[in-house]
């Protein structure tokens, strides 16, 4: 499968639709910037709708810049990101809010808050003034608890509880949202390696079992590679590669994107593609042939 | 459970069978409703009748004590004309005046440690009560005015100085630390400046400014209570229907961004709210320390519910202020000592307990 055509010269032109619908969310030709530094500049993307799209790239690519921006947090200096055909930046708040969620690297979980206070805090765009709690309300915490795995937490403290546990709380909470669309900004960092595959492991319940069209940030390009059904990969801002994650990873673009000598092989658990690093010798080795 | 009422049996199907905690929401079967916290609600109610009962008994204390019975009766229109005289004309607008300051300092507390997410960010350390005394002192010392101008020299004071803490603080939006930081620097600069008002002033003027800015209560009438009650009316509406965003501004930029707050437009307007409320309360009574630095953080407690607390802090703040000026007088004789002293002594020993207290808890 490494064979792939995934060349990454072929994908730069225009995203892989794989559908002839247009898709839910996309960014088309946004330049990206905090203040005057510039991330990324007529950046073009497209969430396949009812993907698991994982978004990978070497530190400071602009791949937590791009998240950003499609979830309206960033606004484009040009371009629009586009939610069901309308630039996202001059819909409401909360309309917004009901169709797509994000779960965001930094979020503060307020002293003295119970698991079920925070997870009904998802619930605010479906409210107003006259409809603070209802039913309905009610009954989607009790869903996103148990979907998460954390009903039985419902009334502890957040701060009492594991990173892991806290983190399912925060999914808990941005699934009570109920968006069709779900944000995911490094969902798995500062987690250790059993509490990663956990948190994938929901993300990919959440995406199968419900069609929620899932967008993550991830570092750990093996991760993507077994999770994603898309992945769009990013270097200096631009997309270099996007596709299927067995079309997409090899080792030219690996090279390519992250600098890395490697072998790409198949993964014997689930014949997804894994990236093994070349060991230092032969990198090393390597580097001194092509300098001669 | 959730009490949905009778009529509504949907509701009441959908209910989990596990009871809810202090919360409980009333539900019609409109589709309305509205979620209660039980216990902020009992502190909300317990506080007002607090409020309202220290109210009382300060009308009654003074150089002609009136028992509470007469009291009651006088302010129920039912008392003889020497009552009459002293309760509605000279000692109720000072009570009213203490417990609308009480409540604006205590609501512009909340607001501004929620809006900081830090227990330090109230107005007092943040400087807005020395730009307030500043302007005062400007109007005592180098224009000799009026109580009406020297009122008027707070409002502008306050509001000039919350408006130089927003600007330097506002680096794409405004963040707890920054706020906090600039406002303390902000509070060092008009400390100095008041220091340097005073070294001016001539004896009458600098006596007449010592008292002012020690806080205080005496001699407060009519005029003082109209335009704090109208502001109060328009601002408290305004806070409380923005308080939900608030409640989600708790958990960060980013997360209340994504659940559909207007994050910086709510920040301004509530920034804005509690700038004025701070302003006209150290207007009207000087600058009375410690009550919005304290009033949210006993409110937090008694409620133990997390959330920015505004109703249950604007209680206390009232009822924090009612009381201090009542106890000042009982103890010290009518007029003897100001309120700010009180609050101050009552709020740096209980500034000290939380530091010791948060200290052991392992949060400084």
């Amino acid at each position: 499968m490494s064979a792939g055509s995934g060349l990454a010269s072929e994908a730069i032109h225009g995203p892989i639709n794989r559908r002839s619908t247009v898709n839910r969310l996309s960014a088309d030709n946004v330049t990206l910037a905090y203040d005057q530094r510039v991330i990324a500049e007529q950046l073009s993307v497209e969430i396949p709708d009812h993907s698991f799209t994982v978004i990978v790239g070497p530190n400071a690519c602009g791949k937590s810049t791009l998240l950003r921006a499609l979830s309206r947090m960033l606004k484009p200096a040009e371009g629009r990101v586009l939610l069901d055909g309308k630039a996202i930046q001059s819909m409401p708040p909360k309309k917004v809010a009901r169709t797509l969620g994000l779960l965001p690297q930094s979020s503060i979980a307020p002293d003295g808050i119970t698991v079920a206070d925070l997870v009904g805090r998802g619930r605010y765009p479906h409210q107003g003034i006259l409809r603070q709690w209802s039913a309905e309300d009610e009954r989607v915490v009790r869903e996103s608890m148990e979907q998460t795995g954390v009903a039985e937490l419902a009334d502890r403290y957040v701060d009492e509880l594991s990173g892991g546990q806290r983190q399912r709380v925060w999914i808990a909470m941005a699934l009570a949202q109920q968006t069709p669309l779900l944000l995911l900004d490094e969902p798995t960092t500062y987690l250790d390696i059993q509490h990663q595959i956990d948190v994938l492991d929901l993300c990919a319940e959440l995406h199968e079992e419900q069609g929620r069209t899932l967008v993550a940030v991830l570092h750990d390009l093996n991760h993507a590679a077994r999770y994603a059904t898309h992945l769009i990969a990013l270097r200096d801002g631009r997309v270099v590669a996007e596709g299927a994650p067995g079309d997409v990873v090899t080792a030219a673009l690996v090279e390519e994107v992250f600098g890395l000598r490697c072998q790409v092989i198949d993964d014997p658990e689930t014949g997804t593609p894994l990236v093994v690093p070349a060991a230092r010798k032969a990198r090393v080795k390597a580097a001194v042939t092509e300098a001669s | 459970m959730s009490t949905a009422s009778k009529q509504a049996p949907r509701a009441e199907a959908d209910a989990p069978a596990r009871p809810r905690r202090a919360s409980r929401a009333l539900r019609t079967p409109g589709g309305l409703s509205v979620r209660l916290d039980v216990r902020a609600l009992t502190v909300v109610v317990v506080l007002l009748a607090a409020a309202l009962g220290a109210g009382v008994l300060l009308i009654g204390t003074g150089e002609f004590p009136i028992s509470t019975g007469d009291v009651v009766k006088t302010l129920l229109g039912d008392g003889n004309p020497g009552q009459e005289l002293v309760v509605t004309d000279m000692r109720l607008p000072r009570v009213l005046v203490a417990l609308l300051v009480g409540a604006s300092l205590g609501l512009g507390g909340a607001l501004f440690q929620a809006l900081s997410r830090n227990p330090l960010g109230s107005p007092d350390i943040l400087g807005l009560s020395q730009g307030a005394t500043a302007g005062a002192l400007v109007v005592i010392v180098l224009v000799s005015g009026d109580a009406r101008q020297v009122t008027l020299g707070a409002l502008a004071g306050g509001l000039a100085t919350g408006l130089a803490i927003y600007l330097l603080a506002w680096k794409r939006g405004v963040h707890g630390y920054r706020l906090v930081l600039v406002g303390i620097g902000m509070s060092a600069i008009m400390t100095a400046v008041n220091g340097y008002l005073l070294t001016k002033a001539d004896m009458v003027d600098a006596a007449r400014a010592v008292v002012w800015m020690t806080g205080s209560l005496s001699g407060r009438d009519w005029a003082q209570v109209w335009p704090l009650l109208a502001l109060c009316a328009v601002l408290v509406p305004l806070v409380l229907g923005n308080g939900r965003a608030l409640r989600m501004m708790e958990m960060g930029d980013d997360v209340s961004y994504a659940l559909g707050v207007r994050v910086e437009r709510v920040r301004l307007l509530l920034m804005l709210a509690a700038v004025l409320l701070t302003a006209a309360a150290t207007a009207a009574a000087g600058p009375v320390s410690f009550v919005a630095l304290t009033a949210p953080q006993l409110a937090r407690r008694l409620t133990r519910s997390p959330g920015p607390n505004l109703l249950p802090s604007l209680c206390m703040g009232a009822t924090l202020l009612v009381t201090a000026d009542w106890t000042s007088q009982r103890v010290f004789g009518a007029d003897q000592l100001a309120v700010g002293v009180v609050t101050g002594v009552l709020g740096g020993v209980y500034l000290l307990w939380l530091l010791v207290t948060e200290r052991r808890a392992g949060r400084i």
